[in-house]
């Protein structure tokens, strides 16, 4: 896997970062898990409004960034995915 | 019993503006701040400050043990609760008064029936003021629901008990939906407010959102101080609010207010409430709820009476007669404010917090922004996107709205995204300069407008 086939996914905004839809519930994604277009990689809190944050290509997740309920910044890079 | 020292259990806006007020009236002012808020306005402005905790308002502004705990360690009298947080928590209220301080606020039993939205309806229903028609009987399974709607009419409206703020309120347009609604309002009511109970009403056609503000003292005398209209909504939050209302005959008028002093006497209600009505098209009203707590669009009310809302809350608290007659009670000119918040409305109102690099407030004559912004002030992620109220008072209605559009053309909150361009677009609408709009406005300019608008907004 070459360096620049991988697709940087950058926090539109900035909020806390969610890796699953609820505290006792499954993560969205994990790491080689195959991910569609649009599909749902976390939510994002931010001024208590949740946006989910959904992948921008049909591919796979190589790396999650960020830890659970961190606080993140707009365009900090939350995923490595690759086609 | 005067008060010499009040703890403010709030951020922001709200409790900058609730300071102003005690300290003039001599009032020391305790207020407490998150870890997010160390640098926030309220905390500048109050005479002393205490941490209460880590950033999330759970762990913070929600603590009401720790909130009551500190507040009779510092002896304070009385703790302002403001509006959110803890303003509505019937146990908080309790525990104050069991800490032998005041809430300065409505009582326990007041928030109880307030809290429980189809008890509330059921209560104004006996006293002879009309409901939206409906069902007072709590639902809790889809065949009750079923057999309670057959005799109504579709669309109909499914509503938590326990709910609020649009949350687990679900549209149910024809009894094949009905199933499916139900089971998703349940969950949701579950989910968000712990009780799956829901009930029923009508869906009003187009309604106005009408309110109106009453103050109740100890002896049970209880005023009105006329209405709002708050009928420019997104997804049930409010965004400009007016008063006097526009558009309503007398007789409309005098009826929603004598209503809200019937409520206001049956529920044996204590301190600044409001009763909110839905108007329709037809002019009837229905009682929709009781919101006993001071409200973010109370500045209107006080900009048309010359009326210091949160003086009066803390002489009702301090046990004092309200030294007003309802006949005294008299509007003058027209208020009108625009909730300034931290939404992009290019980006369906995506919300945008961080650092204010560039800050004007605006001026003049007649113009009011209760704020806690300033220049460098970090506007964090963790709570509400509201920054302030633009207020504006005229002699009459079209100078309120000129005055308005001036001070929102002024206003630099950079590099802040925020509602001020949609807030210029509702107030240039030839259905709200006429004062003739409902609670369907925003939505339709918003799917109305073009790319070309947006980009404006965006400009």
């Amino acid at each position: 896997m070459s360096q620049n086939s991988l697709i940087e996914m950058k926090s539109p905004l900035s909020g806390v970062f969610y890796r699953s839809p609820g505290p006792e519930q499954p993560p969205f994604v994990e790491v080689g898990n195959a991910v569609k277009r649009g599909q749902t990689l976390c939510l994002l809190e931010t001024m208590k409004v949740f946006t989910r944050i959904k992948s921008p290509v049909d591919g796979e997740v190589v790396e999650i960034l960020c830890a659970n309920e961190a606080t993140v910044e707009k365009n900090q890079i939350l995923f490595h995915l690759k086609r | 019993m005067a008060f010499s020292k009040v703890l403010v259990a709030n951020r922001g806006e709200i409790a900058v503006r609730i300071i102003r007020s005690l300290k003039e009236c001599g009032v020391r002012t305790t207020a407490i701040y998150s870890e997010a808020d160390k640098d926030c306005l309220h905390v500048r402005l109050a005479d002393e400050a205490y941490p209460i905790g880590p950033p999330p308002a759970l762990k913070s502004y929600l603590q009401a043990g720790a909130i009551v705990e500190l507040a009779a360690r510092i002896q304070a009298q009385a703790v302002h609760p403001g509006y959110g947080f803890l303003a509505e928590n019937a146990q908080f209220a309790a525990l104050c008064q069991e800490a032998g301080l005041c809430f300065i606020g409505p009582t326990p039993d007041n928030l109880r029936l307030a809290g429980d939205k189809r008890r509330a309806r059921q209560v104004v229903e006996e006293a002879g003021v009309p409901v939206i028609p409906g069902s007072h009987r709590p639902l809790l399974s889809v065949a009750e629901a079923q057999e309670v709607c057959r005799s109504m009419s579709y669309p109909l409206l499914l509503k938590a008990s326990a709910g609020g703020g649009g949350r687990g309120m679900r549209a149910v347009a024809g009894p094949g939906d009905l199933a499916d609604e139900f089971v998703t309002a349940a969950a949701e009511a579950r989910a968000v407010f712990g009780d799956p109970t829901l009930y029923v009403e009508q869906r009003i056609n187009r309604p106005k959102h009408i309110e109106v503000q009453i103050l109740a003292d100890s002896q049970g005398r209880v005023v009105h101080l006329m209405e709002r209209n708050c009928s420019v909504q997104r997804r049930h939050q409010k965004l400009i609010e007016e008063a006097p209302a526009p558009g309503l005959t007398q007789a409309l008028r005098e009826s929603l207010h004598r209503a809200a002093v019937t409520i206001a006497k049956t529920v044996g209600y204590h301190n600044a409430g409001t009763i909110e009505f839905l108007v329709d098209q037809e002019q009837r009203f229905y009682f929709m709820e009781i919101n006993a707590r001071i409200q973010v669009e109370h500045p209107v009310t006080e900009m048309i009476l010359g009326l210091d809302l949160i003086k009066a809350q803390l002489a009702i608290a301090e046990g004092r007669e309200l030294g007003l007659r309802q006949e005294e009670i008299r509007a003058r000119g027209h208020a009108i404010e625009c909730r300034i918040n931290a939404e992009d409305p290019a980006l369906d109102f995506l919300p945008d917090p961080g650092r204010v690099e560039q800050y004007h407030a605006p001026g003049g004559f007649g113009v009011r922004f209760d704020t806690h912004l300033y220049q460098g002030y970090e506007v964090p992620i963790f709570y509400d996107p509201m920054l302030g109220k633009l207020i504006t008072w005229g002699a009459s209605r079209p100078e309120a709205l000129a005055r308005m559009q001036r001070c929102l053309d002024e206003l630099v909150v950079e590099p802040i995204k925020t509602t001020t361009p949609f807030h210029l677009q509702v107030i240039r609408r030839p259905e709200f300069i006429q004062g003739d709009y409902r609670l369907d406005l925003a939505e339709q300019l918003l799917q109305e407008m073009d790319s070309g608008s947006l980009e404006a907004m965006q400009a």
